[in-house]
């Protein structure tokens, strides 16, 4: 089909446009078994194919040492393993010699059988084991040269399309110099997103559909700027294209220029911009942006990437290094935002609704060793910067005072012990869950400060889920509905004398930035690559001007009415802006 | 034949770092060495092996090993899962 248009999450602000290399390692076939030699001669071609895994397997294993995290080292160990196991390659042997298989076919064989032998394993931990045995056995067949798949990635202008990417994966993709990136699933903060914003290839995840609408050799755009995907485009489409990505490529340079100059609106007004990050390796993007710091630090990779539950050291070492970086300016640590399935990933239940269920400060209330460990480690490294703690899915005001108690019973503990810490760290709630905005007068007695997560707010407000592609058209953070529940909270907040981010999609998005201003918030904080652009508008604006538009978005009726107006009257003030906000008619 | 009888002590059992972990250890010595729970026996050089074993924190297993260097094969083993507990802890 020409000029399909799909949408997606934009992760890496630029755009490229090349042919699709469709990455798919977990569907191999076969469609034939070009020439079975003799019993010898199949046993030689498995023993080439197997060195010369062992050889692949060893160069990325060096290559996957450079990176912050241990794990993809662990999963590439493991495969090692499974390549020199006597078990396996005994097996192999026999089926060849006895059976009178051929390589590829007893591999293939070989491979159904394990696949029965891990499902009977109840450990799903270990039954999951299974995909890395797969991903060995992939890799053999591919090396035994009898399929009709291409593996390496030929010539230049590669944009790979692929359902996932796991960190071994995307590792494999800055070595293999790919121009661009498009996955079906993944968001934000995954690591593909991560990996390519500090590469600078643009990408695009979390494009539903992508797959059934590309073949390998199609002709793909990848706007990583506002998340569009355009395959097989019109000549007039790739043009248009052609001079978005010089004109971004320009504007993006320009930005970058300014980017130490102070957020400040032309009548004075003046707002922190900071930046969400998560992995070790994205640290150089708070200088290399120009943010103020971090407003936001997710603390769930460190769950995720390791089999057991970090320690408080390990903990400790990571948060003093965030709070040495961004000294003198502030960094928020957000304490562990993961439903109890994600943390003992083999021992709770699956919930209905997970959204609705055992997650955040809940999980986090109910596992006390858990989430005093964390404390611990976040007010000890307090004391080797300027740190504050930021609590996810807060609901109820309790919840946030029960915080407060067994964040003073670690206070009196260390003090004990003779560490030092910041006695007087800020304490601030997520503002995610409505009742959060509705009471916030209440909350505003028992926090220091509020961060206004925008993408679950949003969520919760208008009942969607914007992973589920039936759906996801309904939601806009733009919303006016989510912008009164922000001007309740904003106002409360104010009223007691406290502060309020926003750390959400909203303040990345730069047609939301007036509204932002408007709202009179004290921070934002966002991806860092998206950080010059926001600041050129904010400089652009002035304060009155700003809480003019707010007050006529409030009064629209839909966010298709706000964002419409909202980009009309940038555009009026920004005509640069012209090809960033560039869209494609659906 | 030199054997001795351990307990899985770290919190997640032997998962795929651990087993990485003995499979790595054992291929060093030259003695065969195999892991037994429940009656069945696996080579603890085989990656495959000692994780369908599936051991998880509390369970028993038995060490075994036969060759010139059994006796050390057998001690750095439980060495491992008894007191480094896989260095986890």
């Amino acid at each position: 089909m020409k000029n399909r248009v799909i949408r997606g999450i934009p992760v890496s602000p630029s755009i490229a446009i090349g042919k699709v290399f469709l990455y798919s390692p977990k569907d191999i076939t076969f469609k034939r078994i070009k020439k079975k030699g003799s019993v010898d001669e199949e046993i030689c071609k498995f023993e080439k194919s197997r060195r010369k895994s062992q050889r692949q397997l060893r160069a990325l294993k060096s290559e996957l040492k450079k990176l912050p995290t241990k794990e993809p080292v662990r999963l590439i160990d493991i495969q090692i393993l499974f390549l020199q196991d006597p078990l396996l390659l005994n097996s192999v042997e026999k089926r060849i010699r006895n059976n009178k298989e051929a390589a590829a076919e007893a591999i293939l064989n070989l491979l159904e059988s394990l696949k029965r032998d891990f499902q009977e394993i109840p450990d799903s931990y270990i039954s999951e084991r299974y995909l890395d045995v797969k991903d060995v056995g992939d890799r053999l067949l591919k090396n035994l040269g009898e399929d009709e798949i291409e593996m390496e990635l030929k010539g230049h202008n590669n944009i790979v399309v692929a359902e996932r990417l796991s960190p071994t994966e995307t590792a494999q993709m800055s070595v293999d110099k790919v121009s661009g990136i498009v996955t079906e699933r993944g968001g934000k903060t995954s690591h593909i997103a991560i990996i390519a914003e500090a590469l600078n290839i643009p990408a695009v995840v979390g494009v539903n559909g992508l797959l059934n609408e590309t073949e390998s050799g199609d002709e793909i755009i990848v706007d990583g700027i506002s998340g569009i995907v355009v395959v097989n485009p019109d000549e007039n489409t790739k043009r248009t294209f052609e001079q978005k990505e010089k004109e971004a490529e320009r504007i993006q340079k320009e930005f970058l220029k300014h980017k130490d100059l102070p957020a400040t609106t032309i009548d004075g007004y003046s707002i922190d911009i900071c930046a969400n990050i998560e992995l070790p390796m994205e640290l150089g993007f708070i200088k290399k942006y120009g943010a103020k710091g971090v407003g936001l630090l997710r603390t769930e990779f460190l769950y995720l990437t390791s089999e057991s539950i970090p320690d408080e050291d390990e903990q400790y070492r990571f948060y003093s290094e965030i709070a040495r970086v961004c000294s003198p300016d502030y960094a928020i640590i957000r304490t562990l935002d993961l439903g109890g399935d994600k943390v003992f990933k083999t021992k709770t239940k699956e919930e209905a609704n997970p959204f609705l269920g055992w997650r955040g400060i809940r999980f986090s209330i109910s596992n006390n060793e858990i989430f005093r460990t964390q404390l611990r480690a976040i007010l000890k490294a307090s004391s080797k910067g300027n740190i504050r703690l930021l609590i996810p899915m807060v609901s109820q005001v309790e919840e946030m005072i029960k915080v407060r108690k067994i964040v003073k019973d670690i206070m009196k503990e260390l003090k004990k012990e003779g560490h030092p810490f910041d006695e007087n760290i800020e304490i601030g709630a997520m503002v995610e869950v409505p009742s959060v905005c509705l009471l916030a007068d209440h909350f505003a007695r028992v926090v220091d400060f509020f961060s206004i997560g925008t993408n679950d707010l949003t969520q919760y407000t208008l009942a969607v889920d914007r992973g589920n592609k039936r759906v996801s058209g309904l939601y806009d953070h733009l919303d006016p509905s989510v912008l009164k529940l922000m001007r309740v909270t904003v106002e409360h907040a104010h009223h007691n004398n406290k502060w309020v981010g926003v750390c959400g999609g909203i303040a990345a998005d730069i047609v939301a930035v007036p509204v932002l201003i408007g709202l009179e918030v004290d921070e934002l904080s966002l991806p860092p690559s998206f950080i010059p652009q926001v600041k050129n508008v904010i400089r652009g604006l002035s304060l009155k001007e700003a809480r003019e538009l707010l007050t006529q978005a409030e009064k629209m009726r839909s966010a298709t009415e706000v964002r419409e107006f909202l980009k009309g009257e940038l555009l009026k003030r920004f005509p640069s802006l012209k090809n960033i906000l560039l869209e494609v008619e659906k | 034949m030199y054997q001795k009888k351990t307990k899985i002590k770290n919190s997640l059992g032997i998962h795929a770092r651990p087993a990485s972990m003995i499979v790595k250890l054992a291929s060093k010595f030259e003695s065969k060495v195999e892991l037994e729970k429940d009656n069945i026996d696996v080579n603890a050089k085989s990656i495959m092996g000692v994780l369908m074993l599936a051991s998880e924190k509390g369970q028993e297993i038995v060490v075994r090993a036969c060759g010139e260097d059994e006796k050390e094969a057998v001690k750095a083993i439980v060495e491992l899962i008894e007191r480094r507990k896989f260095d986890e802890e």
